[in-house]
């Protein structure tokens, strides 16, 4: 390959080295120079070099100040910052300057562009520095703090984006927490087989969550309270709560069924009976009256989920009623809702993104930990239908294997954006999640070691 | 990019407000080139007049990405990687979404090849008006081959067009490879430190993008760059490695946050572009084909968000490539694209006076999933778009912003009770809880249809017309 280098080309060169004048240098007409084999380690250079070597009446004559010839030519190159060592090593030239360095660069043709040497380097990169830190919440309550849980769940307490231990640690993994209902609930198939023996009974389900799927905490939704379903008393509902509480000893989540009218008489009689246990009570939010919950949190000893839909500006609004209320920081958490990947997952991602962002950037109104509805992505049509409405699309394959993936990728894109608290439904997609946000965050050592240069030579066995 | 503010490109603009660029004036045009809304080149005085060379190299130089953009492959399937200007997609958006590459090797069968590669091919997935498709092939040299290799990737040029990626730590079967496709500027995997000066050697010569690769060792990849860079080559991808567990996974996303930040915080030019990443390391870990697609798809979620700008995949199978494809489109969706579209009312096909009435939200996302599955299924209908700020289905019964009063209102103004003599309205299932609002508020009967739109050609068949 030849390139054709021009006396302009040679003109800016020497401008971008900072040699403003060629003293005593007459040059009429333009010049052509052919450049063989490979340009490379700045063609500039070398093109130049290879001018210098042929025409040594030319350099001799450049007013530059550091040697003759060749390297000043280097010189000037190196105090612009070029690789001057690995070139002068590729022409077979010693790097320190010697007598009559003209007569010692080698005949053409040019030396190929490639160094003898890599490059030597280092990286480095400054750590991200935050003032704001997330409020740690403590869900659930021991024997030593009036309630009968036998373990509490911390979560929040962030001090860095998720994940970004090369920075700072942040103190606790995302928690899981896996839902069970007040009656029997249609689900898609995937996940129903593994809820099919325990439907009828809300202490048993809460039972297989834990002791068989390894849940950190349980989440009760009162469904059947809703006066399209059941419509369920709320006196009757609590009775279902203290059946959870029984039956399991991890700290628990109390949902109403999002009826706004219904949800404040049924959470106010489910903290009452729940009182002292520090659950969580899902949820308050600005379209119903969240006056009732946060007075029913507030005298039975709960944290209230402050609950919005993708926006922030409400989630901060609704945080600072819910405070003027009395609620304390340290019993708030907050639920910007959970879209399905496919779904408005690119909603949800940014907007818990943002609120996490903006806490650690001493955003004191956002600075809580933030809950997930994870189980949302069952709504994904990808997660349940058997097979495309859409004719044209490629086979969806078994929806047994969708389902449960749909709701990883759910859980995991929100848990990158900055979630603390997953509510989810399928227990191989909780475990799953699980695993690895443990890994990411640095909880977990376990490891099979690979060789990472093996996968290009992979075969399926 | 380095312009902050639109004014400082507008100084260099040629400020006569020609209007060839489709803006009314210089300063708009700024405004745009400042969000990457309009490519400079868009300018024509600017490319076209020779006063303005100089201005336009500047122009050009304050309007670079901060991380390199990269093209791999030729023509219409041609992918171009990184261009990246923000760590967060709120800040402005992504520009070039991941590419994902599914792997084929030089020891299967002819068949076996030529199937996968024309599943790969063909394969795709509709999602919000258009349809999802995968980017590229990668081919690897399992059987440590030259001749095998550059076999293989013949035969899969011969099937495809979609770019490739030649992956061989093997300089000699790099080069058999690009001396049958370098001309569809296929991506080379990889330089080392120990094959550099020939893979070095031949990205000189074939002049295609390469990937340098030094895996956990990010001095190490940075010495490759630098090398590469300082040889004339621009076109260069980063492989950090990809670890698919433990220790190795949290720093492999350590090592990836943390190249993207010096590009893009720091403005390190010579680290500056796209990121390499192979969640198909989950294979060397995973016995279990479904354990290890699972593993893959997480592996292929954190670094879709967290920045890589290529994969190399192994599985296609659908439970895979559905989520994987999906959350790339999501992510990679400009935050500043509206989320709803206009409301009113739709004639979809050719309806006539039997035909029913939908109702759904102006939600983006429901609009174009209702509207192509009617479609989809040949069903004329009409479609009332109610304004719900926005808002889905179920989250707007639920907020107040799809009400009776909303529906009525969207009727009148639609004058849809014109062209249909049956008064009937069909509500999205998720609505259910405010059919009988509905029905009081506006006279017409309300039916309520299946929670999921792509169940309305069932629902049609039983439901229709109503008896």
């Amino acid at each position: 390959m030849a390139r054709k280098f021009t006396l302009e080309d040679i003109g800016k060169l020497l401008e971008k080295y900072g040699v403003l004048e060629l003293e005593d240098v007459k040059i009429e007409g333009d010049i052509e120079l052919e450049v063989e084999g490979g340009v490379g380690v700045s063609s500039e250079l070398l093109a130049t070099l290879q001018a210098a070597l042929q025409s040594s009446q030319m350099i001799s004559q450049f007013a530059v100040q550091a040697a003759h010839g060749l390297f000043g030519i280097l010189a000037i190159a190196k105090l612009a910052g070029y690789p001057v060592e690995s070139v002068l090593q590729s022409l077979g030239v010693p790097a320190a300057p010697a007598a009559a360095p003209a007569e010692m660069a080698p005949p053409a043709p040019v030396a190929p562009a490639i160094p003898e040497e890599l490059v030597a380097a280092k990286f480095e990169v400054g750590k991200q520095e935050w003032v704001g830190q997330i409020e740690e919440v403590i869900i659930g309550a021991t024997a030593a703090d009036g309630g009968t849980r036998e373990n509490v769940v911390k979560i929040g307490g962030d001090k860095t984006l998720p994940f970004y231990g090369f920075e700072y640690q942040n103190p606790n993994p995302p928690r899981i927490a896996i839902d069970c209902f007040d009656m029997p609930i249609p689900l898609a198939k995937a996940v129903r087989e593994h809820y099919a023996d325990v439907m009828e009974d809300p202490g048993e389900w809460a039972k297989k969550n834990v002791k068989k799927f390894g849940a950190d905490m349980v989440t009760i939704h009162l469904i059947s309270t809703d006066p399209l379903i059941k419509d369920t008393p709320p006196k009757e509902a609590a009775k279902v709560v203290e059946e959870v509480l029984q039956a399991v000893k991890v700290p628990i989540i109390i949902g109403g069924s999002g009826n706004p009218d219904k949800d404040p008489a049924v959470l106010e009689a489910a903290a009452e009976v729940a009182e002292g246990e520090r659950c969580l009570l899902a949820s308050a939010n600005l379209n119903m009256d969240y006056e009732r919950i946060a007075k029913a949190a507030i005298d039975h000893g709960h944290v209230v989920l402050s609950w919005t839909q993708l926006d922030i500006n409400d989630q901060k609004t609704l945080n600072r009623h819910l405070f003027k209320l009395g609620v304390k920081r340290e019993d708030l958490v907050m639920d910007p809702t959970t879209a399905a990947l496919g779904y408005g997952l690119d909603y949800a991602f940014t907007n818990i993104e943002r609120m996490k962002i903006a806490a650690l950037k001493g955003d004191e109104e956002l600075a809580f930990p933030i809950s997930c509805g994870v189980t949302n992505a069952w709504g994904a049509r990808e997660a349940w239908m058997k097979e495309s409405p859409i004719k044209e699309d490629s086979d969806w394959g078994p929806r047994e294997y969708r389902g449960p993936i749909y709701e990883i990728v759910t859980g995991l894109t929100l848990a990158l954006a900055g979630g603390n608290l997953f509510m989810m439904m399928h227990p191989g997609a909780a475990a799953v999640v699980k695993e690895v946000t443990q890994t990411l965050g640095g909880f977990k050592e376990v490891e099979k070691e690979i060789e990472f240069e093996n996968w290009l030579t992979w075969t399926e066995k | 990019m380095k312009a902050k503010s639109p004014m400082e490109l507008y100084e260099l603009l040629p400020k006569t407000n020609c209007g060839e660029c489709g803006e009314k004036t210089c300063m708009a045009f700024a405004s745009l080139l400042i969000e990457r809304g309009k490519k400079l080149e868009e300018c024509k005085p600017l490319l076209e007049e020779e006063k303005y060379r100089e201005k336009y190299e500047k122009l050009k130089e304050l309007l670079a990405p901060e991380v390199r953009e990269v093209v791999i492959g030729v023509g219409e399937h041609a992918k171009k990687i990184g261009g990246e200007d923000v760590l967060h997609r709120h800040e402005l958006t992504f520009f070039n979404s991941t590419g994902l590459f599914y792997d084929v090797w030089d020891t299967m069968s002819d068949d076996a090849l030529k199937e996968r590669v024309d599943r790969i091919q063909s394969w795709q997935k509709f999602y919000v008006g258009e349809f999802l498709k995968l980017d590229g092939v990668a081919v690897r040299n399992a059987s440590g081959d030259p001749k095998r290799f550059a076999e293989c990737v013949r035969k899969v040029s011969e099937i495809t067009d979609l770019p490739l990626v030649l992956c061989s730590f093997d300089a000699t079967a790099l080069e058999e490879a690009l001396k049958i496709v370098a001309d569809k500027r296929p991506l080379l995997y990889a330089a080392t430190k120990d094959n550099w000066k020939r893979v070095l050697e031949l990205v000189l010569e074939y002049k295609v993008p390469v990937t340098v690769s030094a895996p956990n060792d990010l001095d190490g990849l940075k010495s490759l760059a630098v090398t590469f860079s300082q040889a004339g080559i621009e076109d260069i991808v980063l492989d950090p490695g990809t670890y698919p567990t433990g220790k190795g996974l949290e720093t492999t996303l350590a090592n990836f946050v943390r190249l993207r930040r010096a590009a893009i915080a720091e403005g390190q030019k010579d680290i500056a572009y796209p990121l390499l990443c192979v969640p198909m390391t989950a294979w060397l870990v995973y016995d279990n084909e479904i354990d290890a697609a699972y593993w893959e798809t997480v592996l292929a979620t954190i670094f879709t968000i967290k920045y890589a700008d290529i994969m190399i995949l192994h599985s296609i199978e659908p439970y895979a490539l559905i989520p994987q494809i999906t959350l790339v489109a999501n992510i990679y969706t400009d935050p500043r694209r509206p989320v709803a579209v206009t409301p009113g009312l739709r004639a979809l096909g050719s309806p006539t006076e039997e035909s029913p009435v939908f109702v759904t939200t102006n939600f983006a996302l429901t609009y174009y999933t209702v509207e192509s599955d009617i479609t989809s299924n040949n069903i004329d209908s009409y479609l009332l778009v109610i304004d719900t700020e926005g808002i889905c289905v179920e989250a707007a019964v639920a907020g107040g912003q799809l009400t009776a009063a909303k529906i009525k209102e969207a009727l009148e103004e639609s004058g849809v009770e014109e062209k249909v003599k049956h008064k009937t309205l069909v509500l999205p299932g998720l609505a259910a809880r405010i059919s009988g609002e509905t029905e009081e508020a506006t006279g017409w009967k309300v039916m309520v249809g299946p929670t999921d739109s792509g169940r309305i050609p069932d629902w049609m068949e039983k439901n229709w017309p109503p008896k």
